[in-house]
């Protein structure tokens, strides 16, 4: 997502070991459209207008590359509407609001304010939440990680089989809307799952997410009706982007020490 | 004692649920069937009309999964937790009391709050649609300022409500005046406060409406009142206001 960076006093500067699901920052401006005037020496040239923005981005696949496991009609208004929904409410929201020039980590935990969301939360987290479930998924995915991932799995979960009964378990278990993540646990140092409601995400609460799965009703209903079970285990078995994952694992041992560090005995 | 299998998903009719000297059935249509220990466990409810005979605002599609797997789930959900409720309870076991709260809660409520849903529907042709006329009509005159105005106001809560819940006309017992109400997720209307009284409920999940209107809930918001059956929730609020 795209982003305009007001000035250097903006409200959030915090920086926090959280993720960008994607690093392009996009800088134009806005120019208020003004009627035709002769220019005069004297004339000061008016500032141009600048707001913040954020933009949709696209999933990395066609939208009908996840056949048969997730339609391309399921991704066109998943992505196409429900997504692009929250984009065009969060920018209207911002409009008229101080919280210029976040990125969106930062609004994220800027407007959950602890457990008192506001308005512009909901809206802001889903955003995110769907950027990371686009890239947490993949044409050809699901079957096992490796390498890392797979041992991290294999040492906090028991085995592989554990992990996916316990993310089965989580979603079925999840009432209402909401999502289900594998999560890195930052102050334990340890892979869980854990399932949130409505937009809630783990970047409140300072842990790293690895993968997410949406088991909001749009996000499976056109495909499964109410089959929640046939969803949640093809998302294990074909849909899961262990790469994605990896490469997720990777980026989080830059703020964690997942072991003892590799001290070279001189 | 006699124990009855029910070897179809239909309610135990009036005579039966009598001859067999059971429970009768509330006023609210919550039926239960009493078990050799005491448990009462619940069954589907009919509904009151055909699959299709909402068309076009709701789907027959939709009533047949909202109906027999939706409602349905939730009943077969309900009556596990109550069995290990049940259990729970004569062991004095406290902490899984507690851990039942939750299902009890959601799979509860959703029978609850479906078994008012189909009721608060009826097809165009049996009156669904019809405005409400005497006492009700006047106290949404009163409360509201006209029937406009409140449809206006269910449908702007029905829209803006954030994940899954339910929109609610509840009549307040305590303060006598008609009122507006959102719950979240499953959660039936008492939890808003007890002295509500659901008279007419909005089920604005997903499922309720996604394979037909898609994202566009205020479109399912706008149609729904064609089919709305008024006739039940005058009748709820005569009950009330006796």
């Amino acid at each position: 997502m795209g982003f305009q960076l007001l000035s250097s006093s903006c409200y959030c500067g915090s920086q926090l070991p959280s993720q960008t699901s994607n690093g392009i920052l996009r800088l134009s401006t806005v120019t208020m459209p003004k009627p035709y005037q002769k220019r005069q020496f004297s004339q000061t040239r008016r500032a141009s207008k600048i707001l913040a923005y954020y933009g949709l981005t696209t999933p990395p696949y066609e939208l009908d590359a996840l056949e048969p496991y997730m339609s391309k009609r399921t991704l066109e208004l998943h992505w196409g509407k429900h997504h692009q929904n929250y984009v065009d409410s969060l920018n209207k929201q911002l409009v008229n609001s101080p919280l210029y020039g976040c990125t969106m980590e930062e609004l994220i935990k800027v407007t959950y304010n602890n457990g008192n969301p506001l308005p512009e939360f909901n809206n802001a987290a889903q955003i995110w939440n769907h950027d990371f479930f686009w890239e947490s998924i993949q044409p050809d995915g699901g079957n096992l990680p490796w390498g890392g991932v797979l041992q991290q799995i294999e040492k906090d979960f028991g085995s592989f089989t554990n992990f996916r009964d316990e993310f089965v378990q989580s979603a079925m278990a999840l009432f209402g809307s909401g999502w289900v993540w594998l999560i890195l646990r930052a102050d334990e140092k340890r892979l869980s799952v854990v399932r949130t409601s409505n937009a809630i995400c783990p970047l409140v609460w300072s842990d790293i997410p690895i993968i997410c799965l949406d088991m909001w009703e749009h996000a499976y209903y056109l495909d499964y009706k109410d089959d929640r079970s046939t969803y949640v285990n093809t998302f294990l078995d074909h849909l899961v982007s262990w790469h994605a994952a990896t490469s997720r694992m990777m980026r989080a041992e830059a703020f964690l020490n997942l072991g003892e560090p590799k001290i070279p005995v001189a | 004692m006699a124990f009855r299998t029910l070897s179809s998903k239909k309610t135990l009719t009036l005579t039966q649920t009598l001859v067999l000297g059971l429970r009768q059935p509330s006023s609210s249509g919550n039926r239960g069937l009493r078990h050799g220990r005491g448990l009462v466990t619940f069954t589907l409810p009919d509904l009151p009309y055909d699959y299709g005979a909402l068309e076009p605002v709701i789907s027959g599609e939709i009533m047949t999964l909202h109906h027999q797997k939706h409602h349905h789930t939730y009943i077969t959900n309900y009556n596990k937790a109550l069995e290990q409720l049940d259990a729970a309870m004569a062991k004095g076991d406290t902490p899984r009391v507690v851990q039942l709260q939750s299902a009890i809660k959601f799979n509860g409520g959703g029978h609850v709050n479906h078994s008012i849903f189909w009721k608060n529907l009826s097809p165009i042709s049996e009156g669904g649609g019809e405005p409400p006329h005497a006492a009700l009509g006047w106290a949404i005159d009163e409360d509201f300022g006209s029937l406009e105005v409140l449809i206006q106001k269910m449908n702007a809560e029905g829209a803006a409500l954030q994940g899954s819940g339910w929109v609610w006309l509840a009549f307040d017992k305590e303060m006598k005046k008609l009122k507006v109400e959102t719950t979240a997720n499953q959660d039936p209307l008492v939890t808003k406060g007890a002295n509500l009284v659901p008279l007419l409920g909005i089920d604005v999940w997903e499922h309720a409406y996604y394979l037909q209107y898609k994202n566009v809930k205020p479109d399912y918001l706008k149609n729904i009142w064609k089919v709305m059956n008024w006739k039940y929730a005058g009748e709820v609020y005569a009950n009330e206001t006796a």
